[in-house]
């Protein structure tokens, strides 16, 4: 069973209240946060108040909706209405929005309950949650060790147990690669399966929401409950098909598990071993194991720098000190206004994204840099389309290293960016892709693997996820923080 | 030597839907400053757009108004540059694939001026200066406009005064803007170079923006004109750039140079689909779009022999067209209606704004009713005329002015009775016109319109004197 029907079968059955179960998160907030440093705004009483409608609602004899009553994070760059909204930016810090994320208002209307906002990469640039204006969110297996990025404090919340589940976004692997470095799971949608209204843009082509959670079933939950068509964006179209609840469990045996040989390069021993470990259990539960060559993968890095850039150059643009956010104090004239609003505003990072794509999308160069890369990411999408008329899902390392220590990413950043290999091509194809703890290097520090599927196809990755979860439970382990259930 | 100019023009058009290109604000014009503003068109973090189907269907409106070929498939591109009067930093416009691709405006000369492309796109707000501070209003930003693009064909004033004007009585035609450059609801800026007579080399360009009326425009393009020329004659060299016209001073002076010309780094927006129109959809719009002013004015003229400053008149607005094909209903000649209209109504119509309304008592249906009268011989002009005055004074049929007995029929040898009578009474005139003087006869056609009380048909009597004379 996962946390969330066990903390509802627990509300339901009286054995604990809303109230009591939301104050417990606060205080175990209280405790962790300051060595995690998952959290950068705590809402205790946007808790506590949509607590006591869940108990007024046990009392009433009535039935809890999904995940109602059950206590959650939303990443800091999802907007929520009246509660700060920074993108863990200086050029946002006091920014209150002034209506509600569609994901936020799904959750909202089914009373789950927010604990508080968490930590990030600033405008989830970065992978591992260090170039927040607010210092990264740490590792709880190891606070020496960065949660990764750039949803690093929804990794760190969920796998320190300081929140049951949380909303992350995914634009180039920032929902699975914290998962996976903090051991949790961590979903990442087909791009259009979730709502992106109120999602503050990163790379609006690649950007989307998932959930974070502790186990297989709990994130099934989770996506079911968002993944509801919206006509403000429209690139939603929302879950096609059944519930992917409902076939959790469904029979393995016989399915087609692919393994691209490319994945497995450059891939360090002890994550590849794990991973191929996991492919013998599935051949074990019947599956067969299939090896294939994607050579479009080589490509997938440059594409992803290429576009999502070009997309952060265009949609950092507004934040000018104008409307809302941070604003210089001394300045001569607009012009000025707005360079040094951006330059003192914005972190390095983000800064050398800005740069990069303004210039690959500048005169005498989109055709060498964005046409060219707008033309493989067609490549890419037919590649995957291509791989998945033999297989049924692919099996890849989420990242091909496990957390590393706080410190090690910032010094070279081309040498960061290679950390996202693995999960970049799933951004550009647009495709559904689920991480899941697999093991544990030497020293105790998670490692994770990813299940991908064709588009739409969530029910499928989860399906073989949650077998995964079966076999091997040993690999989803608790840390020392948090609330035990 | 002689130059020629070569002008081309980028015509914005604000539509007339009810709400935003991405929002469902309002686009009404004024309004307190940002009052009809939401998350979507200030552009906070995370909004996203979602495009209005009217805007797409009253671009393929004007497209099809203006002989384009609309596009199956076309894209919105995001333009980006920075200014406080655009929330996201960025213009959601089309370049690389526009809703609609070519055709042209027909001039009275016969001569077309071919466009380029029609697309759509997303106005800015609007920068207020007040106290030495500057604010920013964002009601008319998101307001949807169309830009239409021409091909540079435009070669004299007059043909650059005929091309706006046309435009705005096409938009207006088909319903999809109120065309008030005063309003800013249409703008225009000119792209104009000059080049020796004879020569096919374009010469280099100037652009001028923000000009409010046409006879701005065709004050700027004179200055601009001979300012090139003069520079050119003169051993200078005409710089490309962007040019402000000044109203008060006629003058035209410097806002960027090419050197200092934006890098707009277009690429496709990647929160809006592609928007998809079929055939059919293209055939469906096309089948609500009114008769367009030129067809219809081809059509007074020769078909009803309508006279062609007439005709110009007649269908300088839809609701006068509209009037006029439904008060010629069955009439053997039109042109007795048309009459009627650019006399009479014109009269109490004064300014352009009533024209344009065409808001007169009497029914297009009551005036069909008078004009049948004549045409069956039973009132004579001068009578329907008073009789339309009281008409459009009171709303009331012209059966309410004219009894039964007025409109009782003369008998035929009444007529030529009073005829004789009157060659009889007028010897003097007879006899002039017999010499040659045919006014004269005025005098006996005077004598049977008095006796017959004005009931005589003027064109039968002044045949019948004749032939009784001869």
């Amino acid at each position: 069973m996962g946390y969330i029907e066990k903390i509802q079968s627990m509300l339901q059955n009286g054995e604990i209240s809303c109230v009591e179960l939301t104050e417990k998160y606060l205080k175990a907030i209280e405790e962790a946060n300051g060595e995690l440093n998952a959290y950068v705004t705590v809402t205790p009483e946007v808790a506590l108040e949509q607590a006591k409608q869940v108990d007024e609602k046990i009392k009433r004899g009535e039935k809890l909706l999904p995940l109602e009553g059950v206590p959650m994070t939303l990443k800091d760059n999802i907007s929520t209405n009246g509660i700060e909204t920074t993108c863990c930016s200086k050029i946002l810090k006091g920014y209150k929005p002034i209506y509600d994320a569609k994901v936020w208002a799904i959750l909202k209307k089914n009373n789950a309950i927010l604990l508080g906002k968490t930590n990030m990469d600033e405008f989830a640039m970065g992978s591992s949650c260090e170039t927040s204006c607010f210092g990264g969110a740490t590792n709880p297996f190891n606070t020496d060790h960065v949660a990764g990025g750039s949803s690093g404090g929804v990794a760190s919340a969920v796998g320190g147990d300081i929140a049951v589940f949380g909303l992350g976004s995914d634009t180039g692997g920032s929902i699975r690669q914290p998962a996976s470095f903090c051991g949790i799971v961590g979903l990442k949608p087909t791009y259009g399966a979730v709502s992106r209204y109120g999602l503050v843009a990163y790379a609006s082509s690649l950007d989307q929401i998932g959930p974070i959670t502790k186990t297989v079933e709990d994130a099934s939950l989770v996506y079911d409950v968002i993944s509801e068509y919206d006509e403000n964006d429209s690139t939603c179209e929302g879950r096609q098909g059944e519930p992917t609840y409902d076939t959790l469990n469904n029979d393995i045996k016989g399915m087609k598990i692919g393994i691209a040989r490319e994945y497995l390069e450059g891939v360090r021993e002890d994550v590849k071993e794990a991973v191929l470990e996991a492919a013998r259990k599935y051949e074990e539960m019947g599956a067969e194991i299939v090896y294939f060559d994607l050579p479009a993968l080589k490509f997938a890095l440059p594409v992803y720098y290429i576009l999502a850039c070009a997309e952060a150059s265009s949609n950092l643009g507004r934040y000018d000190g104008i409307r809302y956010g941070y604003k210089t104090e001394h300045y001569e004239g607009i012009h000025d206004m707005i360079c040094k609003t951006r330059s003192e505003g914005f972190g390095e990072e983000v800064k050398r994204r800005i740069l990069l794509g303004t210039y690959v999308l500048s005169a005498g160069y989109y055709d060498a840099y964005y046409k060219k890369a707008q033309n493989l990411r067609g490549t890419i999408i037919k590649a995957f389309d291509d791989a998945f008329k033999n297989v049924d899902v692919i099996l890849a390392p989420t990242v091909p290293m496990t957390a590393f220590k706080s410190g090690e990413a910032t010094s070279d950043p081309v040498e960061t960016y290679l950390t996202d290999i693995c999960t970049v091509p799933i951004n550009i194809a647009g495709l559904p892709s689920v991480s899941v703890p697999c093991g544990f290097n030497k020293n105790g520090m998670p490692i994770g693997m990813q299940i991908i599927g064709d588009k739409f196809k969530e029910g499928k990755i989860l399906n073989v996820a949650y077998k995964y979860e079966q076999a091997c439970p040993e690999n989803f382990k608790d840390t020392k923080w948090g609330v035990k259930l | 030597m002689k130059y020629e100019l070569v002008a081309g023009f980028e015509t914005h058009i604000e539509l007339a839907t009810d709400t935003k290109i991405f929002c469902s604000c309002s686009t009404a014009f004024g309004g307190a400053p940002n009052s009809h503003c939401c998350p979507v068109c200030i552009g906070l973090p995370g909004t996203l757009p979602k495009l209005n189907k009217k805007v797409v269907e009253y671009g393929i409106k004007a497209g099809l108004a203006t002989h384009g070929k609309i596009a199956n498939i076309s894209k919105m591109d995001r333009k980006n540059y920075c200014y406080p009067d655009l929330s996201k930093a960025y213009q959601i416009s089309q370049l690389y694939a526009p809703l609609t691709i070519g055709g042209y405006v027909e001039l009275s000369s016969g001569k077309k001026i071919r466009l380029h492309h029609i697309h759509i796109e997303e106005d800015a707000g609007k920068l207020i200066h007040s106290h030495g501070d500057t604010y920013v209003d964002y009601n008319r930003g998101g307001v949807p406009l169309i830009e239409i693009v021409s091909e540079p064909d435009i070669r004299y004033i007059d043909e650059a005064r005929e091309y706006v004007e046309k435009l705005q009585q096409v938009m207006r035609y088909i319903g999809i803007s109120d065309c008030r450059m005063q309003e800013g609801s249409m703008r225009c800026d000119v792209n104009i170079s000059v080049r020796p007579e004879g020569s096919e080399k374009l010469g280099t360009r100037t652009e001028i923006k923000n000009m409010n009326s046409i006879s701005n425009i065709m004050k700027a393009m004179e200055y601009e004109y001979e300012r090139q020329v003069d520079l050119i004659e003169n051993g200078g060299k005409v710089v490309q750039e962007t040019l402000r016209y000044d109203d008060a001073t006629n003058t035209t002076s410097s806002m960027r140079s090419k050197e200092d010309a934006h890098d707009y780094r277009y690429f496709r927006d990647p929160d809006l689909v592609t928007i998809c129109v079929t055939d059919e959809e293209v055939e469906e719009i096309k089948s609500t779009l009114p008769e367009l002013p030129t067809e219809k004015y081809k059509r007074y003229v020769s078909e009803y022999g309508v006279p062609e400053k007439d005709a110009q008149l007649l269908t300088k607005y839809r609701n006068i067209s509209e009037y006029f094909d439904k008060a010629i209903t069955d009439l053997k000649k039109p042109k007795t209606a048309s009459n009627f209209i650019i006399g009479q109504m014109f009269r109490i119509l004064q300014t352009e704004e009533d024209k344009e309304a065409f808001d007169v008592k009497t029914t297009p249906e009551q005036l069909n009713e008078l004009c049948k009268l004549i045409e069956g011989g039973k009132v004579q002009n001068n009578l329907a005329k008073s009789t339309l005055d009281k008409m459009l004074e009171s709303g009331k049929p012209c059966t309410e002015y004219i009894s039964e007995e007025d409109m009782a029929g003369l008998d035929d040898s009444f007529v030529d009775d009073l005829c004789r009578q009157a060659i009889e009474a007028n010897p003097k005139a007879v006899e002039q016109y017999k010499q040659g003087k045919e006014k004269a006869i005025m005098a006996c056609m005077g004598y049977v319109m008095k006796n017959s009380k004005g009931k005589a048909n003027a064109q039968d009597v002044l045949e019948k004197i004749k032939s009784m004379i001869s």
